[in-house]
């Protein structure tokens, strides 16, 4: 997921291009960071530093609300990013064992990504499709009623 | 004018065309007029019928309800003669109710009154014209042409509208702040941040029925003098984003957004913000200073949304269940309204029920069922039969409520007397098997998670709640612990900043008040009531039932397990991870939990 170099552009003309498009009002920056967190699979430093001089907003600001939001990462991520939910409905409805079997699987805690750079496992929360927990996201796919013996299987359809 | 006894609906979106189903709407026409019945079965064109199509095209036949795929021109005779000469169905090519399984919404069950959910299902949430075929955008007009800005604030205050994000507030009444307040432009802002973990009513609205919503919001925006409106979606909701987004380019391109709604001196226009993945940005302000493109941080008030909100200017913040309640409010009237409910809270509400029920989803029952009600009728009781233990209501910073309260009527005052909120109608059921320390300790986790850590009380104090809470379930709890516990809910609750602060200890105080033994028992006795806290269970083989089969041993992942065949074999406790595997494999049931 991490690429440093989408469609030829380098990471500061696709930010340029970004406050083009989308304005360089302050209200804007969310919706920024956003954009280049899904490209990038984060927001790096060389990204915070484009933004800074396009919108004029100061990168120590930038840098506070790039952390303040969990669905942004100042961290490169693995190539798969597993989120898994951690919230109350899930923990009632057998999530704590799913979450066991996938940090004994994967090898990682909460927030790691692995060495060869394949996986990030992170917790996320309620996703509001509670009425099918415990739910794992890997990507962009959300499985549900996930018990701990699937999750062996569900890694395997990523490469 | 003509009556007929059948109606053929035949589907006609684009994938469906692709198949023939123009091709199917003239065979059909062509059949009824040569069988003499071109009087008696009316055809007509729909959008798409139920999910996506697999085989099609599809077509519906009322009122016998059957909803038929598949078909060619060349069966149409069989179908005509079969369905409508000799009144049966003709099997062959009924679709398959392999039912795109919803499973978290259903049919409505025993004692549900939809009005919020009511098109959830019916319609194409991506199509405009489904809506306005079900009276949509009818109250928009009626708002616009007959009724005047502060006559529909005073409609919505008779019906008794209140806040359905949880603090239930007066709908009317704040919609008639912001008219008086000073200030241009002035903000219709809808709370689409629905974080609280369990709750998903607001999420099946956006997707499902998404012009209820921004019909709400343009009424609103009329009532309360507005001109420009946001609804800020979290981001982990991205199909609700999607579909609201195309709502509303839909409604602008029909003249019910923007410049001159209708053809009046009434303008409007509406944009999405997506969220970023932070739970206090369900906050008011907090909210308000995402969209501003900062930290979620709350401010203190006054001064008030209403007089200085986003970018200083008169904001009005409506939950997305509160706002969808506006337009059939306005077509049925204040007292058809006011005539459901209880007390003071009119209306119906929206319920997310999750955790060890048998039905878990999404409901709308009116305001006065009781709990006992909500959980045995409308939910079918705790899954495996088990005993109810305890009911979360209101989301993260709600109280658990004990068997006793169960005849509770759901409203807002009477939650609140019961030391839980209504919240955002989330209702997390537990069983006799869930530990209510491991509970708090749960609920506290997340709250201190979410802490956006601007205030001491709850930055700080929720850490030290959450430290003792799993000290004491790993089996470290000291006497005192329970006064601490106690004096710091208190400081947190009376002096944070915000909501999330003031209400983060509300699990821990509710469990301390009601379950009070199982934190004796964690901290004097070092034992778990309900076998869940791993440092405070041990697993034990029963001797006498043991069979010594091994199945248990040749298991165990950290081989803990020794014994000889036959024999009754014992388990290490020094080395036992308490992973559960042997207890569930055993077949004689020989293995159990202290």
């Amino acid at each position: 997921m991490p690429v440093e170099v989408k469609g030829g552009q380098d990471v500061r003309s696709f930010v340029r291009t970004l406050v083009k498009e989308q304005g360089s009002e302050k209200a804007e920056l969310i919706p920024i960071l956003h954009e280049i967190n899904r490209e990038l699979g984060y927001i790096s430093d060389e990204a915070i530093q484009e933004l800074s001089d396009r919108m004029h907003i100061p990168t120590s600001h930038i840098f506070s609300v790039a952390t303040f939001y969990r669905m942004l990462s100042t961290e490169p991520r693995g190539r798969h990013v597993i989120q898994f939910c951690e919230s109350a409905p899930c923990h009632v409805a057998g999530g704590r064992q799913v979450w066991q079997s996938l940090q004994k699987e994967l090898g990682l805690e909460n927030g790691e990504t692995s060495a060869d750079e394949k996986w990030t496992l992170i917790t996320t929360s309620c996703l509001g499709v509670c009425g099918i927990g415990p739910v794992v996201i890997i990507d962009h796919d959300i499985y549900g009623n996930v018990t701990p013996e699937q999750v062996p299987e569900l890694l395997k359809n990523y490469d | 004018m003509a009556y007929f006894r059948s109606h053929v609906l035949v589907s006609i979106d684009p994938v469906c065309v692709e198949k023939g189903a123009y091709d199917l709407i003239r065979a059909l026409q062509d059949e009824l007029v040569k069988q003499g019945l071109i009087d008696e079965v009316e055809v007509l064109e729909t959008s798409r019928i139920g999910n996506p199509v697999s085989e099609g095209p599809d077509l519906m036949v009322y009122p016998e309800d059957v909803h038929y795929t598949n078909l060619t021109v060349k069966d149409i005779p069989f179908l005509v003669e079969e369905q409508f000469l000799k009144g049966r169905v003709a099997e062959e090519f009924v679709h398959e109710a392999e039912a795109d399984l919803d499973e978290e919404f259903s049919a409505p069950r025993s004692k549900e009154v939809r009005v919020v959910l009511k098109n959830i299902g019916e319609i194409d949430p991506l199509n405009i014209e489904d809506y306005i075929a079900l009276d949509g955008y009818m109250a928009l007009g009626k708002v616009l042409t007959e009724m005047t800005p502060e006559k529909t604030i005073q409609v919505i205050l008779d019906s008794g509208l209140r806040g359905r994000g949880g603090a239930g507030f007066p709908t009317g009444l704040k919609w008639r702040f912001i008219r008086a307040a000073e200030g241009e432009p002035k903000y219709m802002i809808c709370n689409a941040d629905e974080g609280d973990p369990g709750a998903f009513a607001n999420r099946r609205v956006l997707e499902g029925d998404p012009h209820s919503v921004i019909e709400g919001m343009i009424i609103g925006a009329y009532a309360a003098g507005s001109s420009q409106g946001y609804v800020y979606c979290r981001a982990e909701y991205p199909i609700a984003v999607q579909t609201l987004r195309i709502a509303i380019d839909q409604a602008r391109s029909l003249g019910l957004l923007g410049e001159n709604i209708l053809g009046t001196d009434f303008s409007f226009d509406l944009e999405v913000r997506m969220g970023a993945g932070a739970f206090v940005c369900g906050e008011e302000t907090a909210l308000m200073a995402s969209i501003e493109g900062k930290r979620g941080e709350p401010r203190p008030r006054p001064p008030f949304p209403a007089q200085k909100g986003l970018w200083q200017k008169p904001s009005n913040i409506n939950n997305v269940e509160t706002y969808a309640n506006v337009p059939k409010i306005i077509l049925n009237g204040a007292e058809w309204f006011a005539s459901m409910g209880y007390e003071k809270s009119k209306g119906t509400k929206t319920f997310s029920m999750a955790g060890d029920v048998k039905n878990t989803g999404l409901i709308e029952v009116p305001f006065g069922i009781t709990l006992r009600e909500i959980i045995y009728d409308v939910g079918g009781g705790i899954k495996g039969d088990k005993a109810f233990k305890a009911v979360q209501t209101g989301g993260p910073m709600g109280g658990c409520l004990p068997e006793e309260y169960l005849d509770l009527p759901m409203d807002y005052e009477a939650l609140g007397k019961a030391g839980s909120i209504l919240g955002s109608g989330g209702l997390v059921v537990m069983d006799e098997d869930t530990c209510m320390v491991d509970i708090a300790r749960f609920f506290m986790e997340f709250t201190q998670d979410e802490s956006c850590g601007k205030c001491t009380p709850c930055r700080v104090g929720t850490r030290r709640i959450l430290e003792i809470l799993t000290r004491i379930c790993e089996g470290k709890g000291r006497p005192d612990d329970i006064d601490t516990l106690r004096y710091l809910c208190e400081e947190i609750n009376e002096n944070s900043l915000c909501g999330l602060g003031k209400g983060a200890p509300n699990p821990v105080k509710s469990t301390l008040e009601h379950f009070l033994d199982e934190y004796d028992a964690h901290i004097n006795e070092k034992r778990c009531p309900a076998k869940v806290c791993k440092a405070l269970i041990r697993f034990e083989i029963i001797d006498g039932t043991c069979t010594g089969c091994t199945l248990c041993a040749r298991n165990c992942p950290v081989q803990a397990i020794s014994g000889e065949r036959r024999q009754t074999h014992v388990i290490d406790p020094d080395i036992c991870i308490k992973c559960g595997i042997c207890e569930q494999l055993c077949p004689y049931d020989a293995i159990e939990i202290i």
